[in-house]
């Protein structure tokens, strides 16, 4: 074997053993990695009310109630399972019923109390007219997945 | 096998500095004319002659320098990372100096893509910035670029400083496959891939044209940019070595033993 071969084999196998620790690592902490837990994960664990944690979801279509106090409550969905929201504090422009949101907050007596609520926008970009179009041809499934984990 | 050996010719050949230094100012003025054009094109569609998003209205154009910035993040570190294996592997000169040529660049393609994607993600999530898996990977990624820079040259002796920090680009690889699943591995504020996926584009046409302009101009002002940093590294280089030579009257210096080097890999 030359001497660049060797260093060849030696490179190679150093990053298989390199990809297959950092693997491992982030498996490890895969709960420490995710953004936010879907209502399923909310209502599984029933998180105490001293922990401070983030819901993503759907807001749930009609349940977006007029802020009584500066208090404005919805619920959120993960098509499966809906947890109760109560935020005070101002709404990011794209939030919206069928919009998706993180929340942070903490989970106290089955509401969750948030106090950030931001939007999250989902990978489709089109012009008003398309999208309208698509919508008037019952084809839209502009509604993002969330990923129960 | 043809291929092969023309390859293999191709790669000897231009282990030469003086030889390559042939070849950069030729490609140089294609690349520069090829970034100005594309680019001019590229804006034109993206600030003029594009629709705005159905749901973002015109924040969406922030899109046209925030999406090229960050594939360019991405493929520069790989581009460094490939060519820093090939400089410890093969011991090939010209690869050597195209990494450390390719980081900077790369840095400031990661800065853009963080300092638009913050612009972006006040107006439409709420916030400049959040810790969720794709922002802190680009952000190491951010880091990966300053660390090779300084590793690369903390030491007196080039070649020195040009090992350690291969090492750290290819270590730091890791990071990119990360960076690029990580929103489909995790659940995070950002969104998922839009136009390199399995299932074609989620952007329509009007919006995919000046994305892709502005993401070739990305590119051609990299290789503009890059080969004119190589011949500043080379030329540096080269008076390094004279400087030493009148000092010292002639110890054989680093570029000398570039230039005999014609066969590139030993």
């Amino acid at each position: 074997m030359k001497r660049k071969h060797k260093r060849l084999t030696f490179v190679g196998i150093a990053l298989l053993l390199l990809a297959a620790a950092a693997a491992l690592i982030l498996a490890a902490f895969e709960e420490n990695i995710v953004f936010f837990f879907s209502p399923t994960d909310i209502l599984a664990q029933k998180p105490t009310p001293d922990r401070r944690l983030r819901l993503g979801g759907l807001v749930e279509e009609g349940t977006v109630t007029k802020p009584k106090g500066g208090v404005i409550t919805f619920r959120v969905t993960d098509t499966a399972q809906t947890v109760p929201v109560s935020y005070k504090g101002i709404l990011p422009d794209l939030f919206r019923e069928g919009q998706g949101i993180v929340a942070e907050g903490r989970y106290i007596n089955n509401v969750f109390v948030a106090d950030e609520v931001l939007a999250k926008h989902d990978e489709n970009y089109m012009p008003p007219e398309v999208a309208e179009a698509i919508k008037k041809s019952g084809q839209w499934q502009g509604k993002e997945k969330v990923k129960t984990k | 096998m043809y291929l092969y050996k023309f390859g293999k010719m191709i790669f000897h050949k231009y282990a030469n500095p003086t030889r390559f230094l042939k070849l950069a100012s030729t490609i140089q003025p294609w690349a520069a004319a090829a970034t100005i054009g594309f680019l001019l094109a590229g804006l034109y569609f993206a600030l003029l002659s594009s629709p705005g998003d159905y749901q973002q209205g015109e924040t969406v154009r922030i899109m046209y320098i925030h999406v090229p910035a960050a594939w360019m993040a991405m493929f520069c570190y790989t581009a460094m990372a490939a060519a820093a294996a090939v400089g410890l592997i093969w011991k090939h000169p010209v690869a050597e100096l195209a990494a450390r040529a390719t980081a900077p660049i790369g840095a400031c393609f990661t800065f853009l893509a963080l300092f638009t994607g913050s612009l972006w993600g006040k107006p439409m999530w709420g916030t400049w910035w959040v810790w969720d898996a794709r922002l802190t990977s680009v952000l190491i990624l951010f880091f990966l670029y300053l660390g090779y820079m300084a590793l690369s040259n903390a030491f007196d002796d080039p070649a020195r400083g040009s090992k350690a920090s291969s090492i750290l680009a290819l270590v730091g690889f890791v990071n990119v496959p990360i960076i690029k699943f990580s929103v489909d591995w995790w659940n995070t504020l950002h969104q998922p891939a839009s136009v390199i996926k399995m299932d074609g584009p989620a952007i329509h046409a009007s919006m995919l044209i000046p994305l892709i302009l502005m993401a070739f101009a990305f590119k051609a002002f990299y290789i503009w940019v890059m080969l004119m940093r190589i011949r500043g590294e080379i030329n540096e280089g080269k008076i390094r070595a004279l400087r030493l030579r009148q000092v010292h009257g002639g110890p054989p210096s680093r570029t000398t033993i570039l230039e005999k080097t014609t066969e590139g890999a030993r």
